[in-house]
């Protein structure tokens, strides 16, 4: 009995030790499916890459000693003879989040095993997605026309365009690489491919992706377009 | 136990959908080398880092060549004594030691440990494989390119690293950033495995408080790997940035042979940051797997059960949150803030009680055990031994003001190599010589093992214990020769000599090791299901080596804790978990509250 008196009398004892016990105590540690937690567990090894890309960005930022460009002016757009401030950005960012309520939507119809639905807001996700990939690469292509390089640009600070290449390019490769994912899971949804199980989770776990990929983005904006 | 049941049936109807779900294999190809079976995938990791491993283990015997007897071998020169420093530190930290201990230890034993049929997500699994072999041979490139491999010390440090006087400009550096990145990539498929297969797929009865220290120990490793390995991640795009595209992440403004180069307003410092957030994590990615083979080791060979089985949990723990808040103690000298020198040198000697409480543990694990002196158990009291001469100089070099006058001399060089390099290697051999048997049925010779032993234990002692000597006399590391520095006596080249010879005899050992592995694979002692009559899972299997699928119709149902071992009134001295408490009465502890007391 040793492992059982080893456990039990903690069970009983309550408080710290009890959450312990109860934690430890099952067969699986949280109760959700392998890849829902196996889904989690790399999106915290993730958090860990942007979080370092940020760091980064904000010590190079407080390290270089040019003048660092003012974001309002460097990602304005002239829209009918108006400098506006941030637009481009402020729509890319919109889209992004408003694909997050689809997918979310998405889920809802997953469980509820309507496969046309799921698989078109899950398509129409991807699209928004991909909208935000082409919005990017429009932005970059403007700012590469006004000179900005990873190694230097006009506006002030070289770190300015390397930071900025670096960490836009890596987040949408994960927005590129989602758009794959859900565009993937839906046409297995439509083929009814999961029908056999009635197991609609993968619908969720690739919209736990998404939703990272547009959290991130969040903390991108606020630290590189409105700091 | 009504909380697990009612986790079973929702397991079950998974289970069968998941992990050792994929059909056995049956043609060579998808048998052991598409292998999707996490024994084979074990074999090839291990196999692969071996070997990579016996090539930084050539390095160090030319680099101790060189100091030993200066000039005597002549392709040795200073810009390729560099290269063999980097790539030694690289392949032994990164390639070696991580890919053995959770891509080989951790491959084999989780899921036997835990009683799973495979890892959750096989194919993943086999495909981290081939992305670490990727990573091999991208590393190994290094060494037939223009300029061959990086010399820029392991750690990397801009801005030397990137910059013409450093060898391997060229491309060494290039492809050993590209190596790393890649290796990430590996390492973060099988550590995702890992952590899922330990969190969700146990055996019925397998609660995370009953899991062999081993499983913890890699547990914990593997998600200190998925937490750290990204700092190091990023760091390698940023210097790769560096070198290919011009830009200045790491590179301040630079006069260089007289020419103003192009970088400016980077951060030197931020890149040791980056480095050291990975850096010191992955000491304990290398330590605490080995924490956790010693002590099953110590506890199955001393048959007695290990003491404070909950502390030793708790330890690993408290030592892997712990390593997260460490990392500049590597930085005393780099230049950043004195003040954070005072915080790291707090917290790192704040670990020192967690680890101290581990060492404690182990030797009343051996007081008054039934201590049988086998292979395994030599090495694991070895370990115990080199480890706290380590760990106490960590002690030392924790310390800011005994730290700055010590930096970058052999003392530091004698300290890590004691308690990261030596002691997780011993670790190593103890675990294959204890699971060999399981692997391929056979015993490894214990006559060739003891010799290995012994050259091995007495040889690294004989050549760290005078570098610590060295160290204190100031003789600095990394030079490739030390004539005319007056500080330096000329017996300091003696000791030199000493230290040179007793590697090349090490070195020269391990030959016996590989003859071992390799002749005992098909000429050793038959070796049973549990020779050593150890109590944890895998030695409980229904074949040896285990089949596809591990455990043939039906899963283990653990009943026990994993650890015993001479349970008063039992008629064996060992009770494997899977036995049920019913068997015999008697031997239940609880029954006899005496025995129940000497047990605990």
């Amino acid at each position: 009995m040793s492992a059982i008196a080893h456990t039990d009398p903690n069970a009983a004892a309550g408080g710290w030790r009890s959450v312990v016990a109860d934690w430890s105590g099952d067969r699986q540690a949280f109760q959700v499916p392998w890849g829902k937690a196996m889904m989690w567990i790399f999106l915290l090894s993730d958090t860990f890459v942007f979080s370092c890309f940020l760091t980064g960005y904000m010590a190079v930022r407080i390290t270089t000693t040019a003048p660092w460009p003012n974001p309002s002016e460097v990602f304005a757009l002239t829209i009918g003879g108006q400098s506006i401030p941030l637009i481009l950005i402020a729509i890319m960012t919109f889209i992004l989040i408003t694909s997050s309520g689809t997918m979310a939507m998405a889920v809802n119809y997953a469980y509820r095993r309507d496969r046309v639905r799921s698989a078109a807001l899950m398509i129409v996700t991807a699209l928004f997605g991909a909208c935000f990939v082409g919005m990017q690469a429009f932005e970059w292509t403007k700012l590469i026309h006004e000179g900005v390089r990873p190694w230097g640009n006009p506006m002030g600070a070289a770190q300015f365009g390397s930071t900025f290449f670096m960490i836009t390019g890596f987040h949408g490769l994960h927005v590129s690489a989602g758009v794959i994912y859900l565009l993937t899971v839906a046409a297995r949804v439509l083929a009814g491919r999961y029908e056999q199980g009635g197991n609609y989770q993968i619908v969720e776990i690739a919209g736990l992706y998404w939703h990272f990929v547009d959290l991130v983005w969040v903390f991108i904006f606020a630290l590189f377009y409105l700091w | 136990m009504t909380h697990a049941d009612t986790a079973d049936s929702h397991t079950d109807s998974h289970t069968g959908s998941h992990a050792g779900s994929h059909a056995e294999p049956h043609s060579f190809w998808t048998k052991y080398v598409w292998s999707q079976d996490h024994k084979v995938i074990a074999i090839q990791y291990s196999l692969t880092a071996i070997a990579v491993g016996l090539v930084a283990l050539v390095l160090s015997n030319l680099m101790r060549l060189q100091l030993g007897f200066p000039g005597a071998v002549s392709f040795i020169d200073p810009a390729s004594y560099y290269q063999y420093v980097t790539m030694h530190g690289m392949i032994m930290v990164i390639y070696l030691l991580t890919a053995l201990f959770l891509g080989g230890f951790g491959n084999y034993l989780i899921p036997l440990m835990v009683g799973a049929r495979d890892m959750v997500f096989p194919y993943l699994n086999m495909l981290s494989y081939w992305v670490y072999l990727l990573a091999v041979v991208v590393l190994m490139a290094g060494f037939f390119v223009p300029g061959g491999p990086t010399g820029a010390g392991w750690t990397l440090y801009p801005p030397q690293a990137i910059l013409p006087g450093t060898p391997g400009t060229e491309w060494g550096i290039v492809l050993m950033l590209t190596s790393l990145v890649i290796f990430i990539v590996a390492a973060t498929m099988g550590g995702l495995n890992y952590v899922t297969t330990v969190l969700q797929a146990r055996a019925r009865g397998m609660t995370l408080l009953r899991m062999p220290l081993t499983v913890w120990g890699i547990f914990v490793a593997s998600i200190l790997a998925l937490l750290a390995f990204p700092a190091l991640f990023v760091s390698g795009v940023m210097m790769l940035f560096d070198k290919l595209l011009g830009t200045s992440f790491f590179m301040p403004a630079i006069v260089s042979m007289g020419q103003t180069l192009e970088h400016s307003g980077g951060s030197p410092v931020l890149f040791q940051h980056l480095f050291w957030f990975f850096g010191h994590p992955e000491v304990y990615i290398v330590a605490l797997p080995a924490f956790g083979i010693i002590s099953d080791l110590i506890s199955t060979h001393a048959r007695k059960n290990i003491f404070g089985y909950r502390m030793m949990v708790w330890a690993i723990v408290a030592i892997g949150g712990l390593s997260f808040v460490v990392w500049a103690h590597h930085m005393y000298v780099s230049g950043m803030n004195p003040y954070f020198g005072y915080f790291f040198a707090t917290t790192t000697l704040i670990i020192a009680v967690p680890t101290a409480i581990k060492v404690y543990n182990w030797i009343l694990t051996l007081w008054r055990g039934d201590i049988h002196l086998t292979v395994p158990m030599l090495f694991a009291i070895a370990f115990i031994s080199t480890f706290v001469i380590g760990g106490l100089t960590g002690l030392f070099l924790g310390n800011v003001s005994v730290d700055i006058p010590l930096s970058d001399t052999y003392f530091v060089v004698a300290h890590f190599h004691m308690v990261m390099g030596v002691s997780p290697i011993l670790a190593i051999f103890g675990g294959i010589y204890h699971w060999y048997p399981k692997v391929t049925g056979r015993m490894l010779d214990e006559t060739l093992g003891k010799v290995h032993f012994w050259v091995t234990f007495l040889g690294t002692y004989a050549i760290y214990f005078p570098m610590h000597y060295l160290g204190f006399l100031g003789m600095p590391r990394r030079y490739y020769a030390y004539e005319g520095y007056e500080f330096i006596p000329a017996s300091a080249q003696t000791l030199n000599a000493f230290i040179t010879v007793a590697a090349l005899i090490v070195g020269v050992c391990q030959l016996v090791f590989l003859f071992n592995l390799a002749w005992s694979a098909f000429r050793g002692k038959p070796a049973g299901a549990n020779p050593w009559g150890a109590t944890t899972l895998e030695w409980q299997t229904p074949d040896t080596p285990p089949k596809h699928g591990n455990w043939g119709a039906e899963l283990p149902v653990v009943h026990r804790w994993a650890y015993d071992y001479s349970v008063p009134g039992a008629e064996r001295d060992f009770i494997p978990q899977n036995v049920p408490q019913s068997v015999s009465p008697s031997e239940a502890p609880d029954a006899d509250p005496a025995a129940w007391e000497g047990h605990a």
